[in-house]
């Protein structure tokens, strides 16, 4: 029995017991989505706090359809809101929110550690959607997931990343998702955005700035968006990127032929990834969106329901007939 | 908390008569086979329902399709256990628009386990008919439910646990009542 999840701050903390149980949590879900009605009564009457301090489009609608399909209510604070505007810290707005009594909050925020802050002021689960430059750690158990449906295993695998890896926290966590399950790394990109603190971890992490000696025999290629917001200037001019770091057709090819293609998303058809790449075979990305979604409902399920009801009754586990 | 045996309520052979029984009773009293589907309660509902289909084959000749329920999306008890709760994948490969639905479960107790897995299969479809088969029914509803298919009733307390132990999941195969000591 995987050890009780309290807060999913990181990838990091978690053992690999745990992240195999949300997997497995997850494949439920991944069925619930074909349903013809897609609307549970499981979380009935519970309330999942979305709180996006940085904009998001895509996780935020994830969490929000899991929650929904789940049979909860959501709070939704977003990036524009006024009250940020006007200069209230990041404690008040969120103290704010939990005196409306949420059962969990959903929380990204520009601040690499603002979730793990948060969670020590709180009492209910925390879920970190995205912390600075830290960890992004649904993305990474959706990657799992992709990945071991596809090919029936994530453990030893070549990983390439492609990318700003050093601002990446989907990167990060998936260097610590799939390290503990053995995979060996290869982090592709300009060197000026190729970080060395993964060596010291003891994983098996090398850092290449060409991209047909990093593809090489590669399982899977994780592409990463050149986060032009995140930086005052990129390291490269775009086009320049583009003719170096762009995963063509034939660079795939130097990889294994059924090597797995995946990418965070938003793509930027034509500078990371060749279109033809991205609509290929290979290319997991839509899948990746799905399993977003069954992700986000196991875990909600399982950090909602394992209420403070139960520490108290200390409850049997039969269930009556 | 501790369990202590206290009798063997059916053997094996006799769970096996039992079942052969049940699956004989479902054939006359169903009206048809045609639209019948059975539904088998995980855990131990599942290969109860595998079995029954089995025998109603022997007897009519008929594949009657066997989905499987998990039914901890629709537990109305979530709150009050301690650890995660372990979900399992649902399979029912038929659709379940005027079906003829027999739901197998090995004990039937307060209902609730019924109840929820009603909400379930309402989930996916409009079923013509909903009844149950179990194997043991031991009293002591909570809800208005109740079994077409008995394999045997029994007498019990709340104190006391009905252990249905099948070869498919547990390493034998008989019914034990068992009682809850502090």
């Amino acid at each position: 029995m995987a050890e009780r999840l309290r807060d999913l701050l990181g990838i990091e903390e978690l053992t690999a017991q745990q992240i195999a149980f949300l997997l497995d949590e997850a494949k439920p879900f991944q069925e619930f989505q074909r349903h013809p009605l897609k609307k549970l009564a499981t979380l009935r009457g519970k309330t999942v706090a979305l709180a996006f301090f940085e904009a998001s489009t895509r996780t935020r609608i994830s969490f929000a359809t899991a929650a929904s399909r789940l049979g909860a209510d959501t709070m939704n604070l977003q990036a524009e809101s006024s009250s940020l505007k006007k200069g209230e810290s990041l404690l008040d707005t969120v103290r704010t929110l939990d005196a409306m009594k949420p059962d969990c909050i959903v929380m990204r925020h520009g601040s690499s550690g603002a979730a793990d802050f948060v969670a020590r002021h709180l009492d209910i689960p925390v879920i970190n959607a995205g912390d600075g430059t830290h960890e992004h750690p649904t993305q990474a158990l959706l990657d799992a997931l992709t990945i071991r449906d596809r090919r029936g295993t994530m453990e030893k695998l070549n990983v390439t990343i492609i990318g700003d890896i050093l601002h990446s926290r989907v990167a990060r966590s998936n260097l610590h998702l799939l390290g503990k399950f053995g995979c060996c790394f290869t982090l592709c990109g300009p060197p000026m955005w190729l970080p060395r603190e993964f060596e010291c971890l003891g994983k098996q992490v090398r850092r290449s700035s060409r991209i047909e000696e990093a593809l090489e025999g590669a399982d899977v290629a994780i592409v990463l968006r050149v986060q032009q917001e995140r930086l005052h200037e990129p390291a490269l001019p775009l086009d320049e990127y583009i003719l170096l770091y762009q995963l063509t057709p034939e660079r795939l090819k130097l990889a294994r032929p059924d090597a797995l293609v995946l990418h965070p998303g938003p793509m930027i058809r034509g500078l990371e990834i060749d279109p033809a790449v991205a609509d290929g075979p290979q290319s997991c990305v839509l899948e990746q969106v799905t399993n977003g979604l069954a992700v986000r409902m196991a875990l909600l399920f399982v950090m909602i329901t394992t209420g403070s009801e139960a520490d108290e009754a200390k409850g049997s586990a039969h269930a009556a007939h | 908390m501790r369990v202590v045996e206290k009798t063997q309520l059916m053997s094996a052979t006799e769970i096996e008569r039992t079942l052969q029984r049940v699956a004989h009773e479902i054939v006359e009293k169903s009206g048809g086979t045609a639209n019948l589907a059975l539904i088998g309660i995980r855990r131990r509902g599942v290969p109860l329902a595998q079995r029954i289909a089995r025998a109603m084959h022997g007897i009519e000749r008929v594949e009657v399709p066997v989905g499987t329920l998990d039914i901890t999306l629709y537990r109305d008890d979530l709150s009050k256990i301690a650890s995660h709760p372990v979900l399992h994948s649902s399979d029912i490969p038929f659709a379940m628009d005027d079906k003829d639905v027999l739901l197998v479960d090995d004990v039937l107790y307060t209902g609730r386990t019924a109840r929820a897995a009603m909400n379930g299969l309402f989930d996916l479809g409009r079923p013509s008919r909903v009844r149950m088969a179990v194997l043991i029914d031991r009293g002591h509803r909570e809800l208005p439910i109740e079994a077409s298919f008995i394999g045997r009733s029994v007498q019990t307390s709340s104190r006391e646990i009905v252990e249905v132990r099948l070869k498919e999941t547990d390493k034998e195969e008989r019914v034990m009542l068992v009682e809850r000591v502090e």
